[in-house]
């Protein structure tokens, strides 16, 4: 008996579904083996971190609370990483976009909520597409790879802002911690409900992955950035203006990434720390590469990462099993989509083989 | 030559990729001393016949059977590229595999021998001088690979493969980068080799040089065996009939009527990866007249065509287009002056592979009012356009949604002359436009290229296929080393000036000559 493989056509949408579910299953199970390791049992472990993330309205407004930026950074490496595009630098991005909602709102303008908001949001956007833009320039400029100047810059700019917080932009309110000074109020994003941590950014993130999936799917534009990501040689014969098409990308997924800080700065904290992202922007790529660069699969990503890891504290507390196990659900899960998206792409064919006389 | 020994025998092979039968119960036997040529359309199942030989695939029926050293036939091993090799079964293929920075000898012995083995080149050498002096296989053996031609490094090829005790040698279409010079030289070294002893399959699609060289002929058709002939017997149209499986019309032309000159490059010299590409160009291309280049490949085809492309403008000299010199490098302004333009690479620079038939079919004009409003796709006007090009160009496909990597290549021409012919294009860029295509998708397309020109387009027909560039151009222009020269009317041309034109050599000394 031995086995080979085939390449598919195309992977029906029943197939796809089917390679998710298995590659989840799967993950939980070989979650399994380190939480009977640490003395506990998997269904209940499993059940108090389903209870964690969605059991209670406040359990699921932290779910969602937490799935807000990642729904963002994952949108932002999702569309970057469809151009092939590599952008790592979400991180820094959001942190800069932060840093202009900072910048923007804390008392430089004065204008009522409906015009401030959306002026912060411009300037997060604005400026994290300009911390991707720069990159694909020199890029496009001198050959340099992406993936390493966009990684890089991550540490620069934290440093920066660490630079900023205990500078220039220190709240002297603060007594002595590192933090600057707090948006004023009519910048701040609004709770969508009374009492709990969730607020508009949320939508914003919702609106933006629908705003992506129309243009992926019916601009000329979604059309362009296709053509170079899947053949950049065939895209610049076609006469598609492939550096140009390249710099928008650059500056949505760097934009999106800026919106989510501006939503860690207005809609949760309320101040810029050096400490406002716990790997948001590292996430978002494990939600985008879930997600298979999907929009609407980005949001369902997102707010699954979400809840394993806010399910995962509260299943922690309850049980002394190390939350880190949420960082190994996150993991695994990755991998075993990672392997299933081979099952997509070929067809294992199993066959005799007879070795002639 | 049938009463020498069998060499190779190949027994009811098939092979099927999920529903399709790339080889259907193929059988053939191979004899010392002979030439056999496998010939076949694209798609017919020869590249996959010699994958299964050499043990890249494994065949779902059948046998390779080869002469071993006792004298009688043993089956081989599936799968198994080594085995193929021991049992002394070499493969030239047509993209070569040679480390470009090691010397000829080197290559040679690359993975023959153990990796500490000092002392072992002296032998090596001898041996490769040996087979060098029965062969006539002359190369330089210690000068880089990178720095040799075409033709050389064809040669140290096949001295690899000889090298390795090679009985059964398969050459997969070795003339495609040869001049027609060359390719005469590769044919008496096949010869000798072959009154050596050695057993040879010469995979090609090109009747002329089948006829030229082989003892035997294989024809394969949709992947079945469709007729099996001796060449001293066979007849040219018989043959293609076997190929294409009915009769082959033949494309039809008559005199061109030059007009207007549309393109014109004016001293052109084109500079790019740091060497001169192109050096002081001179080339009308006239309304009604279709313009053939030779020459052989890397000698400035590519800078000609970047040039018609859009893709680069001229580092001094100049190129117009109706009269007005083009400055900008813009493929798209191009066409919409109404330039056609069809790339050497189709399936690499062409189409995007991942996408829909109709998505590339629109790809060079989406930005215009006929796809798109407001910047928003006209999905319809997409499909609209795909079904009918593909129903009006017999583009074989499921259907407009269908992913282009499916389609073959021949497929995919057929798909890019709908793209670039239905805007009625004023000049037209015909660049390798039939390469690889089969018999049948050969004639199609010289055909919609000659309507093209009746309908007074200026076309430039770049090819390396002579045949091809005598069936289509009006008149020649052969590049060398970046240089271009005018060959006249293709009347009062033949074959052997054009290719000492491609050598390098000046046309008026042959003139005299001739």
């Amino acid at each position: 008996m031995s086995f080979r493989l085939e390449p598919r056509d195309h992977a029906s949408v029943g197939l796809k579904l089917t390679v998710s579910l298995a590659a989840g299953v799967i993950a939980l199970l070989l979650v399994a083996i380190p939480v009977v390791a640490a003395g506990g049992t998997p269904l209940d472990a499993y059940w108090l971190m389903l209870q964690g993330a969605f059991g209670s309205m406040f359990a699921l407004s932290e779910t969602l609370n937490r799935a807000t930026p990642l729904i963002l950074t994952g949108l932002a490496a999702a569309v970057a990483f469809r151009a092939k595009l590599w952008n790592i630098g979400a991180e820094g991005q959001l942190y800069i976009g932060a840093l202009a909602a900072v910048c923007v709102g804390s008392g430089l303008l004065q204008l009522p909520p409906a015009l401030m908001i959306p002026t912060v949001m411009i300037a997060g956007f604005l400026a994290g597409g300009l911390m991707m833009v720069i990159p694909t320039i020199i890029k496009q400029r001198f050959g340099a790879d992406e993936v390493v100047i966009t990684l890089l810059l991550n540490f620069v700019v934290i440093l920066f802002i660490q630079m900023l917080v205990e500078g220039v932009l220190k709240d002297p309110l603060s007594m002595g911690w590192p933090q600057s000074v707090p948006l004023i109020a009519e910048a701040k994003l609004p709770k969508l409900l009374p009492r709990l941590r969730m607020h508009w950014g949320l939508i914003v993130g919702l609106f933006a992955a629908l705003i992506l999936w129309l243009m992926v799917r019916k601009t000329v534009l979604g059309f362009e950035i296709r053509a170079v990501g899947e053949n950049k040689a065939a895209a610049r014969f076609a006469g598609i203006p492939v550096d140009a098409t390249m710099l928008k990308v650059a500056l949505i997924s760097g934009g999106l990434a800026g919106l989510a800080g501006v939503g860690e700065v207005a809609g949760v904290k309320g101040y810029l720390s050096s400490d406002l992202s716990p790997g948001f922007g590292y996430s978002g790529i494990v939600v985008a590469m879930l997600a298979g660069l999907s929009p609407v699969g980005t949001v369902i990503a997102a707010v699954f990462v979400a809840a394993v890891f806010v399910g995962a504290d509260s299943m922690s507390r309850a049980t002394g099993i190390s939350s880190y196990i949420a960082d190994l659900v996150v993991a695994l899960s990755l991998l075993c989509v990672l392997v299933g998206s081979f099952f997509l792409r070929f067809r294992v064919k199993f066959e005799r083989r007879q070795v002639g006389a | 030559m049938t009463d020498a020994p069998v060499l190779l025998s190949l027994q009811n092979i098939t092979k099927r990729f999920g529903s399709l039968t790339a080889n259907n119960a193929i059988s053939l036997d191979l004899h010392r001393g002979e030439i056999l040529a496998l010939l076949g359309e694209n798609g017919a199942g020869k590249t996959t016949l010699m994958n299964i030989l050499f043990g890249h695939y494994v065949q779902d029926e059948g046998d390779v059977r080869v002469l071993a050293d006792d004298g009688a036939l043993a089956t081989l091993p599936p799968g198994s590229p080594g085995a193929a090799l021991k049992a002394g079964i070499g493969m030239v293929h047509q993209h070569f595999t040679l480390a470009e920075n090691l010397s000829g000898l080197a290559n040679i012995r690359l993975g023959t021998e153990p990796l500490l083995s000092f002392g072992r080149e002296a032998a090596a050498r001898a041996k490769v001088k040996k087979i060098i002096a029965e062969s006539g296989l002359d190369v330089d053996l210690d000068r880089r690979v990178a720095d040799l031609t075409v033709g050389e490094k064809q040669r140290i090829e096949i001295l690899k493969a000889l090298y390795r005790d090679a009985k059964v040698l398969i050459l997969d279409e070795p003339t495609a980068v040869l001049t027609p010079q060359e390719a005469e030289g590769l044919f008496v070294v096949l010869r000798r080799l072959a009154s050596n002893g050695l057993g040879v399959i010469f995979i090609s699609h090109k009747l002329g040089e089948v006829l030229a060289v082989s003892h035997r002929i294989l024809v394969l058709r949709a992947g079945t065996k469709a007729g099996e002939l001796v060449t001293a017997k066979a007849d040219r149209r018989a043959i293609a009939d076997l190929m294409v499986g009915k009769a082959v019309a033949e494309v039809i032309r008559i005199p061109a009527l030059p007009g207007e000159t549309l393109m014109e490059f004016d001293g052109v010299s084109l500079h790019g990866a740091g060497r001169q590409m192109l050096s002081g160009v001179n080339l009308k291309l006239r309304s009604g007249e279709i313009v053939g280049l030779a020459g052989v490949s890397g000698n400035g085809q590519s800078g000609i065509a970047a040039l018609i492309s859009g893709l680069a403008v001229p580092s001094s000299g100049t190129l117009r287009l109706y009269g007005e010199a083009v400055t900008k490098a813009s493929p798209r302004d191009l066409v919409e002056a109404g330039v056609a333009r069809m790339p050497e690479d189709r399936q690499h620079d062409g189409v995007v592979g991942t996408m829909s038939v109709a998505d590339n079919i629109a790809i060079e004009d989406v930005r215009t009012p006929a796809f798109s409003k407001m910047g928003f796709l006209d999905r319809k006007a997409m499909r609209e356009r795909a079904t009918s090009a593909i129903s009006g160009y017999d583009v074989r496909c499921p259907g407009p949604d269908a992913e282009a990597r499916l389609l073959s290549g021949g497929n995919v021409q057929k798909l890019i002359l709908a793209r670039v012919l239905e805007r009625e294009p004023r000049v037209i860029l015909a660049n390798q436009p039939t390469r690889g295509l089969d018999v049948g998708a050969q004639a199609e397309v010289h055909r919609r290229i000659l309507a093209a020109r009746d309908r007074g387009a200026a076309v430039l027909v770049i090819s390396e296929d002579l045949d091809e560039l005598f069936a289509l151009a009006d008149r020649f222009v052969v590049v060398h080393a970046g240089e271009l020269a005018d060959a006249g009317s293709s009347e009062s041309l033949d074959r052997g000036t054009i290719g000492l034109m491609m050598a390098g050599q000046a046309r008026t000394p042959v003139g005299i000559a001739s």
